[in-house]
């Protein structure tokens, strides 16, 4: 078996506050394979999005990394100096963000910020860097990127923004392309566009995906492997088909109670969507034993005290759960 | 472009007026200006007869209202009237003092700016450090001096004791006299700039297309020139044009100190001269020049700043 | 434990100025009011020229002028004059600007434009330049300094009370007096005054710096306080001539007007901080 492009260790992210530290993220453990698409899904304030800085080397005060490691084809990263992270980044690791309307810098052409990763990390000159982001804005498939490359982030749609910084984050072919919630401010007419683009470009090149979302439906549909995080914690991963087949963790089946799915009807008749009661709980408020428990519908006495261990399922599954098995 | 600077005109010349008839108001409705002041003023005690002349020559007696429209009418023409002392056209007099004050006030906005902006920056990219607290001390200490004796201070020192530079006048009007006014002048709106600065940039440096560019895997050095510089900049010039204001009140008594020979020091001169025209004619050019600046500092902004261009 | 520790001192850290800048206020206060306690000499009677220009020392501690007046004294009752002219003024203003902000937002139509219109013209002119037109129509002395002060700043609190007004009416809750019978004025000085009166203390107590830096200007230039009586400003426009000779009498005058001002600076700050909350940098 080859080693995984990125393998995450008992990942554990500090949060500073008023003389506390707080653990905002722990024990965060994954792999993700070349050219894979692995899914992190959760509530947001689940840790998920501060997940996918730390990997980047992009969490600033008052977060920082408490611990574990983050090895990115062989060479570990958490603490390679800041010279060396920035030659990483964007050239081997590149991100894309949740709000395109404010991502983009406001005051500067989109074609010079995709030009700007040219210039960046393959030394090219401006005149050469510019032919090339008209390139990649093509490949994005923006129309008429000829004209487009002199257009400020202002006089595109939210659609076209998120191309932009889809052309930033894979112009110089990354190994790995992290993506945090990528069409979550987007129409829902658009969300499937970006996301299958994203799918086809990153299948032809060969690039592995992070992707960070809430929809777990989403996440399903485009990766192969899927972790689901709960304050925090991963409670349980699995493959795709697996996770919504047999769903081992109650959080897990609420996620799914609370999708829309077609067939539903037919089966059931009209049925309301379920949701799960309550809402994540705050990082300097976390519960003892298993974090889910004040929310669960299968509390029992254990959960509330004792932190449940990793269980296996098949094809290097697990779930954290007391009452599973 | 031209539409901005449209937009901007349709808005001056309103404001032009309404300070025409303010100024007009305030010196032709209020008691103690013009015949009657210089009477009391115990120093130019007149005959009656002259008294009744000049009323008759200058059309005091006429109604308000049309004594009003002939004043905008002379006005717009560039007529401001003639100084009761020296007996020449105010225009005339005012002609002179413009360059000496417009290189005055620039000179202080150009250092105002380099230093300020370059402390608040310097002061932003490294918050809490030493260079931080001392420009923000530095700041507030800047805005509590009185401009008129940080002056007055800075000739002791430099021109008295140390003989480096002319302790007051306009020389030549180079550089040499240039720098001790400008400087005294400058230190308000410096300080100032400092704080909005560093208040600014530290602003530009949480938003989101700054972490983007981080993600890219630029340096901090980088970040800034590509990124933050521009951003910033465009919070930084809107003080800039505001500052434009209050440097232009401060520049009449540092005029006077330095003896320099500009539109501020004759408007003060003019004051205990009661010579009203004159003073009258100072006000609407220190307004004038003021609402011009604001225009530039507006096109500034079409410059730099993109979504304006196309709104 | 040591969260014990930490959290009062970062707190203590952000008051910094409030304590610094109180500080300093208070200390100008108690000088203006014990002045004839605290002062060594009577600031305007004791001229001696037996004493002229003698430089700092243990019996003059500020040193004395060129007419034997011991300057520490005369500092001591110009506080008395400067910190007048400032609470005057910035009164003034701040009854001027919230009762124009208030009737405007409240009553809209041509008054607002109006008041919109005066506010925009006071930011055209620069007030010391205004203030300097005031005294020359009527004349110099203390009289129409605060007069010309205290009509030339008050677009700042004009601006915050009509802002209130207009938030609080787009919510409903004037409305919702107005139905209960409460009378206009009554909605304005119960319901809304309140809600502004932190930023209004706020901008008060900076534009008091204001007021006495621009009170040393129009001193400076021999429109505003007269010799022989002791402003900060008068001071420095005698000590002028003298600089050669006698630089201390231009330094302490300087020094007085540079704390108290610096005072109120690092107060006003301070008290923004707690009042507030949500401005950044709400300057002239």
């Amino acid at each position: 078996m080859t080693p995984p492009l990125l393998k995450v260790e008992d990942l554990r992210i500090a949060l500073a506050g008023d003389g506390v530290t707080y653990n905002a993220v722990e024990g965060v453990s994954f792999e993700i394979g070349r050219g894979e698409a692995f899914g992190l899904v959760g509530e947001s304030g689940c840790g998920k999005s501060i997940t996918a800085l730390s990997v980047m080397g992009l969490l600033r005060r008052p977060l920082s990394l408490g611990g574990g490691r983050i090895v990115l084809d062989g060479q570990e990263i958490q603490d390679v100096p800041a010279a060396e992270m920035r030659r990483l980044r964007g050239k081997r690791i590149a991100m894309i963000f949740q709000e395109p309307m404010t991502a983009l810098n406001p005051l500067s052409p989109v074609g010079r910020q995709i030009a700007e990763m040219f210039v960046l990390h393959q030394g090219a000159g401006w005149s050469e860097a510019m032919d090339r982001a008209e390139d990649a804005l093509r490949q994005v498939r923006v129309p008429s990127p000829e004209r487009r490359i002199r257009d400020y982030p202002h006089q595109l749609s939210g659609g076209m923004r998120q191309r932009v910084m889809i052309a930033i984050a894979l112009a110089c072919g990354p190994d790995l392309l992290v993506a945090d919630e990528p069409t979550t401010a987007l129409d829902v007419t658009v969300q499937a566009e970006i996301i299958d683009l994203i799918a086809e470009l990153c299948a032809a090149k060969g690039t592995a995906v992070l992707m960070i979302s809430h929809d777990l439906g989403l996440v399903a549909n485009m990766c192969k492997r899927v972790a689901v995080m709960y304050a925090g914690r991963i409670v349980e991963s699995q493959v795709a088909d697996a996770i919504f087949a047999r769903p081992s963790h109650p959080y897990t089946q609420g996620l799914i109670d609370s999708l829309p799915r077609l067939g539903e009807r037919s089966r059931r008749g009209r049925q309301r969507l379920r949701e799960i009661t309550g809402v994540v709980p705050s990082i300097q408020a976390y519960p003892a034993g298993c974090r889910f428990n004040p929310r669960c519908p299968a509390v029992t006495d254990i959960c509330r005290t004792n932190v449940p261990e990793a269980t296996s399922l098949p094809a290097d599954g697990l779930v954290r759960c007391h009452h599973h098995g | 472009m031209l539409l901005v600077l449209g937009r901007r005109l349709a808005n001056v010349v309103p404001t032009m007026l309404a300070v025409v008839a303010l100024v007009f108001l305030l010196f032709s409705v209020l008691p103690g200006s013009f015949i009657s002041g210089m009477n009391e003023d115990g120093r130019s005690a007149m005959d009656p007869a002259v008294m009744e002349r000049m009323r008759k020559e200058m059309g005091l007696d006429d109604p308000l209202l049309e004594r009003f429209a002939k004043y905008v009418a002379n006005t717009a023409r560039g007529d401001l009237g003639t100084s009761f002392r020296t007996r020449e056209p105010v225009t005339k007099m005012l002609s002179g003092r413009i360059w000496p004050s417009l290189k005055l006030v620039l000179a202080a906005m150009t250092f105002a700016i380099l230093v300020g902006v370059t402390l608040g920056f310097l002061a932003a990219l490294r918050p809490g450090s030493w260079i931080d607290t001392a420009s923000m001390v530095g700041a507030i200490s800047g805005l509590s001096l009185s401009q008129f004796w940080f002056g007055l201070m800075l000739m002791y020192l430099f021109a008295l004791k140390l003989q480096w530079l002319p302790s007051f006048g306009y020389g030549d009007g180079g550089l040499r006299n240039l720098v001790l006014p400008a400087i005294a002048l400058g230190v308000g709106p410096m300080a100032l700039l400092a704080r909005t600065t560093r208040a600014a940039v530290l602003d530009v440096l949480n938003a989101d297309f700054v972490r983007t560019a981080r993600s890219k895997g630029m340096s901090e050095r980088r970040v800034v020139e590509w990124h933050v510089l521009r951003n910033a900049l465009v919070l930084v010039i809107t003080i800039v044009g505001l500052q434009f204001g209050s440097l232009m009140g401060q520049a009449v008594v540092v005029e006077k100190l330095f003896a320099w020979p500009g539109v501020g020091s004759l408007m003060v001169d003019s004051v205990f001269q009661r010579d009203m025209p004159t003073v009258q004619g100072c006000i609407l050019m220190i307004v004038l020049f003021f609402l011009v600046i604001n225009t530039l500092v507006d096109l500034a902004y079409v410059v730099i700043d993109p979504r304006i261009r196309y709104q | 434990m040591s969260m014990a520790i930490k959290l009062p001192r970062l707190r203590l850290k952000g008051g910094t100025s409030l304590w610094v800048g109180g500080g300093l206020v208070a200390t100008a206060i108690t000088a203006a009011i014990l002045a004839p306690v605290i002062a060594l000499t009577d600031p305007v009677m004791d001229a001696n020229l037996m004493n002229a220009e003698i430089a700092p020392c243990w019996e003059y501690p500020f040193g004395t002028d060129a007419q034997g007046r011991d300057i520490y004294s005369r500092i001591v009752y110009g506080a008395r004059i400067s910190l007048s002219v400032g609470i005057i003024s910035q009164v003034c203003n701040s009854l001027i600007g919230v009762t124009l902000g208030l009737t405007a937002g409240y009553w809209g139509g041509w008054w607002d434009d109006l008041v919109s219109g005066l506010t925009n013209l006071m930011l055209a002119i620069p007030s010391l330049v205004f203030a300097l037109a005031i005294m020359a129509i009527l004349g110099p002395g203390l009289v129409s300094l605060v007069i010309a002060l205290g009509l030339t700043s008050w677009s700042y609190s004009c601006r915050i009370a009509r802002a209130q007004v207009l938030s609080l009416k787009s919510q409903g809750y004037i409305q919702a007096a107005r139905i209960l019978g409460y009378g206009d004025l009554r909605i304005m000085f119960t319901q809304v005054l309140p809600n502004i009166l932190g930023p209004l203390i706020v901008i008060a107590t900076l534009g008091m710096g204001g007021a006495i830096l621009a009170e040393a200007a129009l001193s400076f230039l021999g429109l505003g306080i007269r010799p022989p009586f002791p402003s900060w400003g008068s001071m420095l426009s005698e000590a002028r001539d003298q600089i050669t000779t006698a630089p201390w009498l231009s330094v302490f005058p300087g020094l007085a007007i540079f704390f108290t001002v610096l005072g109120l600076n690092l107060l006003g700050d301070g008290l923004r901080d707690i009042l507030d909350p949500q401005s950044t940098t709400r300057r002239n």
